[in-house]
């Protein structure tokens, strides 16, 4: 059993383990290790598209994680004010889209956005001033936000809801009892207790939309993300570069999911 | 806390009311947590609420609070109908079960959490001397920045005392405050909630289902069962003048006797027991002839007695002797009357000597002493 266990996890780790061994490769080849350097991260870094793409997925987590994380609470803390079938309908679908692949999630995202432009972009012609080019409606920056946003929201709620249904009540009600306002408690009691939740589900956010190739893939548009670069240029063949890129991508969210942890983890502890 | 000396008790809680229940039930679907609650606390007094877990005591509580908006009938602050009044507008204060402070504020910041939300606001500095004056009240100088979490049971809970009372309430509700503590401390703690309602003149309404610390603190107390308030009084009058077995049974110990009245005289009622046995004892409220009751007797108000010779008094055997100290509690049984507890002083074993298990004594009482009481 435990021989088998670690044949698993030898499995799915060691592929990663050789991307980034490979990335220190000094020659330049993907497949042949030829002494150790840092020089393909160099490169990596000063290659413009690169950095471009690097700039459009991280401006476009750090949206998307932040407006998950707003809706993603505010969603959160109304579910923990009602009850009964409302309730339960709305606990099953956020559990379902969670956990719905990602590839679904993209598709229909795709068609329904498609959908929506295709209906709107006539009305928008049809109501634009005369003499002025009438603007269209296209995939790119913000369908790519808005579709983040929209899965990462789910997250956020089941992180955030658990967090709330964890704390006492009897803590705002000795809130409201000590004359602060429903909106005052919230802000005094309720959101500093929820805080970590909070900052949890945002690292956990960012860390999704800037690893996220699917979703991206259907709904980016023109716009290249850093997944999507990657994707490209494994066409023209595996070079050292995209394995610096895959490492450092790696890392950067290997800490964000730590941090994540222990907020949740100090978090819990206080709340006892 | 120990050298907290004793406070007298001030002048008679004045007649002002404060807080009125009139006709108040709840329902929470099925259940009935409050049933026509009718009760009027006085300006000043310490008033209990005392009855078996479940009874509604914390319902009737956060229905003064503002918790829960009662299904029927009108809470009253001040002669003004509150029943939709949210908690965060009434003039009162909850010191809740589990302390319900605040884990992620110190200790001056979770007292002064009342004091902050006051509109118009209040300078910091007047904040900070409040606090100030109510952390040396509870005696807690010095832990100013502390977190609660550091904190012992026994300073978390003066911690939430102080947190209440600092913003000095018409009505400070107290929802089991001692039940989480340890008995020593739960004693000291008696003593300095009571000396802290003497000397600030807060009215206290306290929840408990410990019968002594009722006995031990309030004015008044509240006797309740399955939601319905079945007898207000002192607590002399509640041990003195039970209404009925219930009540009986729950302020004190008390042996019962059930039978049925077979006689009724101008001061004295005769009730027969199933074996025949025929008892005189005085009623507490109204009696029948014919109806089914039961005789109450205090292990105090019995007396044993060796002598043999005499004639009045049921002969019994002592089956069972606990000794206390000042007092002996014997476990004695009569043939007729079954086994019944007398609590005898220690003078009446220096001068009878100690009664063994096994001896044969007469247990002798006044008829005064024994109250027929509805077997409800
Ligand atoms: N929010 C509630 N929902 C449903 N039932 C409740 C609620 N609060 C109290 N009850 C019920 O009301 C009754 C009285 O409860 P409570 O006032 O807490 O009693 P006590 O404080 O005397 O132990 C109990 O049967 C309890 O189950
Ligand atoms: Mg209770």
């Amino acid at each position: 059993m435990r021989l088998y266990a670690i044949f698993v996890y030898m499995f799915l780790y060691i592929p990663i383990g050789v991307i980034a061994l490979f990335s220190f490769n000094a020659g330049r080849h993907a497949s042949q290790l030829q002494g150790l350097s840092t020089k393909w991260y160099g490169i990596a870094l000063s290659n413009p598209f690169v950095m471009d793409a690097l700039e459009t997925s991280l401006v476009v987590a750090f949206i998307s994680a932040t407006c998950a994380s707003l809706f993603g609470t505010m969603a959160a803390v109304a579910l923990q004010g009602i009850k009964g079938p409302v309730r339960t309908a709305f606990d099953a679908l956020i559990y379902i889209s969670v956990m719905i692949p990602g590839i679904v999630i993209g598709i229909a995202t795709l068609i329904g956005l498609v959908t929506i432009f295709d209906q709107l972009n006539p009305l928008i012609v049809a109501i634009w001033p005369n003499g002025i080019e009438p603007p269209q409606l296209h995939m790119g920056f913000a369908s790519l936000i808005a579709a983040h946003t929209l899965f990462l929201m789910a997250l956020v709620i089941i992180i955030v809801r658990a967090r709330l249904s964890g704390m006492d009540r009897s803590l705002t009600e000795a809130s409201s009892d000590l004359y602060s306002t429903p909106f005052g408690t919230f802000r005094q009691v309720t959101l500093p207790l929820i805080f970590p939740a909070i900052l949890a589900g945002f690292l956990l956010s960012f860390t999704f939309s800037f690893d996220d190739f699917i979703v991206a893939f259907f709904v980016a548009g023109s716009e290249t993300t850093l997944p999507i670069y990657v994707f490209s240029s494994i066409r023209r063949g595996v070079t050292p570069e995209i394995n610096a890129i895959g490492t450092m991508v790696m890392a950067v969210s290997l800490i964000m999911l730590v941090t994540a942890q222990i907020l949740l983890r100090r978090g819990e502890r206080r709340n006892k | 806390m120990t050298d907290a000396g004793y406070i007298p008790e001030s002048d008679q809680p004045s007649d002002t009311i404060i807080a009125e229940l009139r006709s108040v039930s709840k329902h929470f679907g099925d259940v009935v947590a409050a049933d026509n609650l009718n009760l009027s606390i006085r300006k000043g007094e310490f008033l209990s609420f005392l009855g078996p877990s479940g009874c509604g005591k914390t319902t009737a509580l956060r229905m003064l609070a503002g918790f829960e908006a009662p299904t029927s009938g009108d809470v009253l602050l001040d002669s003004e109908v509150v029943n939709n009044l949210e908690a965060h507008r009434r003039p009162v204060n909850m010191v809740f079960q589990h302390y319900a402070l605040f884990p992620h504020l110190t200790v001056e910041q979770n007292i002064g959490y009342g004091l902050r939300q006051q509109r118009p606001r209040l300078a910091k500095p007047v904040i900070a001397e409040k606090v100030r004056k109510t952390l040396e009240l509870v005696r807690l100088d010095g832990f100013e920045k502390r977190r609660i979490w550091e904190m012992s049971g026994g300073q978390q809970q003066r911690v939430a005392l102080a947190r209440a009372i600092v913003n000095e309430p018409k009505l400070l509700l107290l929802d089991e405050p001692l039940a989480a503590l340890d008995r020593k401390l739960r004693k000291e703690m008696q003593i300095e909630l009571q000396n802290l309602q003497r000397s600030l003149g807060i009215t206290f309404v306290l929840v408990t289902h410990d019968q002594e610390e009722a006995l031990s603190m309030s004015d008044r107390i509240c006797i309740m069962r399955d939601g319905r308030i079945v007898q207000i009084g002192s607590p002399r009058d509640l041990y003195d003048q039970p209404k009925n077995r219930y009540v009986a049974g729950f302020v004190g110990t008390s042996n019962f006797f059930d039978g049925k009245v077979s006689g009724t005289g101008r001061d004295h009622v005769s009730v027969t027991l199933a074996g025949g046995l025929i008892l005189e004892g005085v009623a507490v409220g109204d009696i029948a002839n014919g109806q089914d009751v039961c005789v109450s007797v205090r292990p105090e108000q019995i007396r044993l007695n060796r002598s043999p010779d005499k004639k009045e008094g049921f002969p019994v055997t002592v089956s069972n002797r606990i000794f206390l100290g000042e007092h002996t509690e014997y476990l004695v049984k009569h043939e007729s009357l079954g086994e019944f507890l007398v609590l005898t002083p220690r003078q009446t074993e220096l001068n009878d000597g100690p009664f063994n298990t096994g001896d044969t004594l007469l247990a002798s009482w006044d008829p005064g002493a024994a109250l027929i009481l509805d077997r409800a």
